[in-house]
């Protein structure tokens, strides 16, 4: 009982904020305090939202987006793990390749968009090679600190039982990399977004979420740029609460 | 069963391992790169890929010296960190003081927390067309970005690390009747400090993160502004300068950060 009204309390406490924040965005556009240019009335956003939904194709727009990001992601997921595991378990990918990956990784990601614009173009390919880009390096670094991990009891009962190399990967490191993995994998959905996002400012204009809130704002259209914004949000915290779920279920043996 | 002596031997000998991770391991590292560009060398010296599509190195260090010379990289480089001394100063103290605010009191974490999160939801690209509308391309925008960059993940680590004290310690507190600013001082904040490090490493890479986006975007000055202006002139070898800039910057900020860490937190070697 206690419990039930502590809850009601925080939901009463959480939603307070962002009502008095409707409430005075709607007061103030409705009474002219506010130039609209600048904040469009939720009435406005709202219709905008509607107007390009229902009008522009805006579900082809984030459908588009959606897309590259998987195509993007599942690229950077497989390259990820498999460079991250050949890495880890042979000494020259360890001593060789590993410190030219911890140097490169330090350039911001954003930092290789013009590089890539020059040697893959502005179009689709381009854009899915920065994404997968964006999804490798975490993937990457999670599954070469997860088998690096591995406890070195279950190496050693691999020696004794004399499993071939690939027996060891596949039954010892990669299993037991698995939570490392997992967080890789999140780490790697969220930069993939991210990546999408940046894509899509940066390079040519197609067809796809970013492009829209870069259209609204050279038009001047801050209910689309709104509509824009929120929309990459929702995106952003799908993809976030899914990754959570996954690795949730992918670890359920665990327990 | 393997014998004892075919173990050691699969090992790889860990006598001759050590010795050779002593002597080589640095060497060995910079054996790709070498290789690497050893290899770019030669594919521009034979041409094998056009001049606009890969610039010889011997060309990028020409650029590279002329550009220290005439302190043009040194400029742009300057102009790039004083926006993020700015931002990250802006961020980190709100993020501090929103993260402590809200660790030490339920009714403001209830109030804030969620419209907080929700706000943070949306990626720091996502607010700069929107920001450009509303308060244009110039110094501002870039300010806001990147405190915004480095206020989120600030806020967080700094809210759960006060959390996360242990109520032991405050009852410590209680019983030598130290006052609240007393116990925020000595016990709530030095608790906390390691998640607030965290929380201040992964603002100030946001915060170069967001700097780099930003002036992709809307700049006529900067680190991110060269790489630009590289690309629209096909310049590869200012794009590669400035990536390289950029990258060696973020990794002395964040090595210098994890210096003040170890500096700030000697006393736990002292004291446990």
């Amino acid at each position: 009982m206690a419990e039930a009204s502590t809850r009601l309390v925080r939901i009463r406490r959480g939603l307070t904020l962002p009502l008095l924040l409707l409430a005075v965005w709607e007061a103030s556009s409705r009474l002219g305090l506010v130039d609209p240019r600048f904040l469009p009335g939720i009435e406005d956003v709202v219709l905008t939202a509607k107007r390009e939904i229902i009008d522009n194709g805006l579900t082809g727009q984030l459908a588009a987006s959606l897309l590259r990001n998987i195509a993007g992601f599942l690229i950077g997921c497989i390259l990820g793990v498999s460079f991250g595991t050949l890495v880890a378990v042979t000494r020259i990918g360890d001593r060789l390749v590993m410190p030219t990956f911890n140097g490169l990784k330090q350039i911001s990601l954003l930092a290789w968009i013009p590089l890539i614009s020059v040697w893959f173009g502005f179009g689709e390919q381009a854009k899915v090679v920065f994404v997968a880009l964006a999804a490798f390096i975490p993937i990457a670094l999670n599954t070469y600190d997860g088998i690096k991990d591995a406890p070195s009891e279950l190496v050693e009962v691999g020696r004794a039982l004399r499993f071939r190399p690939w027996q060891r990967v596949a039954r010892i490191y990669l299993p037991s990399a698995l939570p490392a993995i997992a967080t890789g994998i999140h780490l790697g959905l969220i930069y993939s977004w991210l990546a999408t996002v940046g894509a899509e400012y940066f390079l040519a204009v197609g067809p796809g979420i970013g492009g829209l809130v870069i259209a609204g704002r050279e038009r001047f259209d801050m209910a689309l740029v709104m509509v824009g914004v929120i929309i990459l949000g929702l995106v952003g915290f799908s993809l976030n609460r899914l990754a959570g779920a996954a690795e949730a279920r992918l670890l359920r043996w665990r327990t | 069963m393997a014998s004892p002596l075919e173990i050691a031997g699969d090992d790889g000998i860990p006598n001759g391992r050590r010795f050779f991770k002593g002597r080589f391991s640095s060497l060995s590292a910079l054996l790709l790169p070498v290789l690497l560009i050893a290899l770019w060398w030669l594919a521009s010296a034979r041409g094998w890929l056009p001049e606009q599509i890969l610039p010889a190195p011997s060309y990028v260090l020409q650029t590279a010296g002329d550009m220290i010379m005439s302190g043009e990289l040194l400029y742009h480089a300057a102009v790039s960190l004083r926006r993020v001394v700015f931002g990250f100063t802006i961020g980190a103290g709100l993020g501090l003081g929103l993260g402590i605010a809200m660790g030490l009191s339920q009714r403001l974490e209830d109030y804030i927390k969620p419209t907080f999160l929700a706000f943070a939801q949306i990626p720091t690209l996502g607010w700069i067309p929107l920001l450009m509308l509303l308060v244009g391309i110039e110094e501002t925008l870039k300010i806001i970005i990147i405190a915004k960059g480095a206020l989120v993940p600030i806020t967080l680590n700094t809210f759960s690390g006060i959390r996360s004290v242990p109520g032991k310690y405050v009852e410590v507190g209680k019983a030598l009747r130290f006052s609240r600013w007393q116990t925020l001082r000595l016990i709530v904040l030095p608790g906390a400090i390691p998640s607030i490090f965290t929380g201040i490493r992964y603002g100030l890479t946001h915060a170069w993160t967001s700097l780099v986006g930003v002036e992709l975007l809307a700049s006529s000055e900067g680190l991110g502004y060269l790489l630009v202006w590289g690309r629209q002139m096909f310049w590869l070898d200012t794009v590669i300068i400035a990536m390289i800039v950029i990258g060696l910057i973020g990794v002395t900020m964040d090595k210098g950060l994890n210096g003040a860490e170890v500096f700030i937190q000697r006393w736990k070697k002292e004291g446990l």
